[in-house]
């Protein structure tokens, strides 16, 4: 039992993990299919937090009578990932206002059969 | 000159905000020519300072590694730079007319600055020595790369910009969950230290987790065979300018981190000997090779159809890593910087062809090579080179993996070599058949072919016979290349 609460964020971590890349699997819905993406990153923002956590360290800032801190570094390197998965999200947004301009449809079966019909269209154009 | 090494990187960043501030279209031009040059000469000296004297190591903000972060530029680096450099000059010469027609006015700007944003994120993967750092830079180019992509006249531009979204990013987070795993077992991001302090703790379930990781997530971003499904439409759609630099440069860099982590992090008994993963590299590359090739054949969109070929060509280059010999390294090395040549000569080619004709279906083809006969003659001397005739460079590498080959000997896999050469002799042929003995439609414009596009086309193509005669420095730089990763030859 303790087991399983000590690893508590890690059960967290696997489980978001698995359920964003299933909706980025399963959903064709682009929008939703960028939420799946979202809930992926964000698994592994907490993976990385949760590895900063040392046994009885306190938090790491200089302060007399404590010996063990916990370590600042993955919190930093994990800034850097978040800055990383905000610009993803948007950049993804933005190609969704595109592709619903262009396409009518956010939904990526319809899509996949406007792409197949635009190759089709340009087939039959060809004079061989 | 003590400076060049951070210099490569920076030079792009800050002239892409420089010219989204300048916010002109021939100044943002001349900007990223001047740029791609300044960093072409800067490689050029790195290359020459480790030749002569062997790896750099800069200190960024003059703190020492393993605290700081460190720029370590060994050979496998320096090739690494000369492509990248290589290349961007080329094309940023090339995208003057090429962008004027494919790019909407209005974002011809903001194109010049996301394309220098895409080669300061490349070249800062191949020179960094940490491996945190190798995560951003790599979102730094991808992302930058999905906008590029995007600004494709074709709508499944944006399509393919999005499942390359998608795929790309599950790779990038990928990567990041493997370095998580290595930075928990060892408390350091330095490459070099890695290295040191891995083998204690190799044998662990983390840091076999954390290979796995970093491997499938490079293998994404390198298009190796079953995870290839967002390259074909990404280079089929998106602008000739783009296109011609990805294929020459974008999947190679995502082989040299891999190439990079499994040699100078993990080292060669982990990554290679220990576990069967030699082999698995081989049945894929193998598995690349073979269905890359025949899907080109099927193809009738030419740069679709190079897409998948290139797919066939990373898998030559996986093939000769799993050798795990001094020669297979080698072949490999001289295989990424033959193939840009090869990719670049044919893209750049293609993108002329588009330019006239604003098509690239195989049927808007015939007969072409009568009016556009240097274009026509620049991409059958790449297509020579893509099948690997002698006196091409595709030949010098083809001809070092079979030697490697068979010096493994495995001729079934190099005999699988000649037969996937005469795949690429048939998909090749089809494009020369259709320009040169076809009837060609009703001229209905007379366009010229810009001076510029031709010239930087032609440089390409050259280096290519070029390469293929006298392969002292590509030669040179490969073999001096894997002498650092693992010793020299026994």
């Amino acid at each position: 039992m303790n087991e399983l609460l000590g690893h508590f964020n890690y059960w967290i971590v696997i489980f978001l993990m698995m359920m964003g890349l299933y909706i980025v699997i399963a959903s064709s819905n682009l929008i939703k299919k960028l939420i799946g993406l979202g809930v992926f990153q964000a698994s592994v923002f907490i993976l990385y937090i949760t590895f900063g956590k040392i046994k009885d360290g306190s938090p790491p800032i200089i302060t007399e009578n404590v010996e063990i801190y916990s370590n600042p570094l993955p919190h930093v390197l994990i800034l850097t990932a978040i800055v990383v998965g905000v610009a993803t999200t948007s950049v993804g947004l933005a190609l969704i206002v595109r592709i619903k301009e262009a396409y009518g449809s956010t939904d990526e079966d319809d899509i996949h059969d406007m792409d197949d019909n635009d190759d089709f269209d340009i087939k039959n154009r060809s004079i061989t | 000159m003590t400076h060049l090494p951070v210099l490569v990187v920076v030079a792009p960043l800050l002239a892409a905000a420089l010219i989204v501030l300048i916010n002109n279209r021939k100044g943002a031009w001349v900007i990223t020519l001047l740029t791609s040059l300044f960093c072409f000469y800067a490689s050029v000296n790195l290359l020459q300072i480790v030749q002569e004297v062997g790896a750099i190591s800069y200190k960024l903000g003059g703190w020492d590694a393993p605290l700081g972060i460190e720029l370590r530029i060994d050979a496998l680096s320096s090739l690494m730079l000369i492509i990248l450099s290589g290349s961007a000059t080329l094309v940023s010469f090339y995208a003057l007319k090429s962008v004027e027609k494919e790019i909407a006015q209005g974002k011809q700007v903001l194109f010049y600055s996301a394309f220098l944003l895409v080669m300061a994120g490349l070249i800062g993967i191949s020179i960094t020595g940490d491996a945190f750092n190798v995560f951003v830079f790599l979102e730094i180019s991808s992302l930058s790369s999905y906008a590029i992509i995007s600004m494709g006249k074709d709508r499944r531009a944006l399509h393919a910009s999005y499942q390359y979204l998608i795929m790309g990013t599950i790779g990038a987070t990928f990567i990041l969950i493997g370095i998580g795993f290595m930075y928990v077992m060892t408390g350091t991001l330095n490459m070099n230290d890695l290295a040191l302090r891995l083998p204690a703790v190799a044998d662990t379930n983390a840091i076999r987790a954390a290979f796995a990781f970093i491997t499938i997530g490079v293998g994404i971003k390198a298009a190796m065979l079953p995870l290839h499904q967002w390259l074909p439409n990404a280079y089929a759609y998106s602008p000739s300018v783009v296109s011609t630099f990805l294929a020459a440069t974008a999947t190679k860099v995502a082989v040299y981190v891999m190439i990079r982590f499994q040699l100078t992090i993990f080292g060669i008994e982990f990554s290679l000997l220990d576990m069967p993963f030699d082999k698995i590299l081989m049945i894929l590359g193998t598995l690349g090779v073979l269905g890359g090739s025949i899907y080109a054949i099927f193809q009738s969109n030419v740069k679709r159809m190079l897409a998948y070929s290139s797919i066939a060509q990373i898998g030559y280059i996986l093939l000769a890593i799993g050798l795990a010999s001094h020669d297979g390294f080698t072949a490999a090395l001289l295989h990424i910087f033959n193939h840009a040549l090869i990719k670049g000569t044919l893209f750049m080619a293609l993108g002329i062809i588009f330019f006239r004709f604003a098509s690239v279906e195989l049927s808007s083809m015939s007969g072409i090579a009568k009016t556009m006969p240097l274009t026509m003659a620049a991409f059958t001397i790449g297509g020579l080179s893509l099948i690997g005739v002698p006196g091409t460079a595709g030949f010098v590498s083809k001809w070092y993996l079979v030697t490697a080959l068979l010096d493994a000997s495995l001729w079934p896999l190099a005999l699988l070599i000649l037969v996937a050469s005469i795949l690429t002799l048939i998909y090749v042929g089809r494009v020369i058949e259709v320009a040169y003995f076809r009837q060609a439609p009703q001229v209905v414009e007379q366009q010229q072919i810009p001076k510029t596009m031709l010239i930087a086309l032609w440089v390409f193509t050259l280096s290519n016979i070029y390469f293929g005669l006298n392969t002292d420095l590509s030669m040179g730089i490969s073999t001096l290349a894997v002498d650092q990763l693992i010793g020299s030859r026994p």
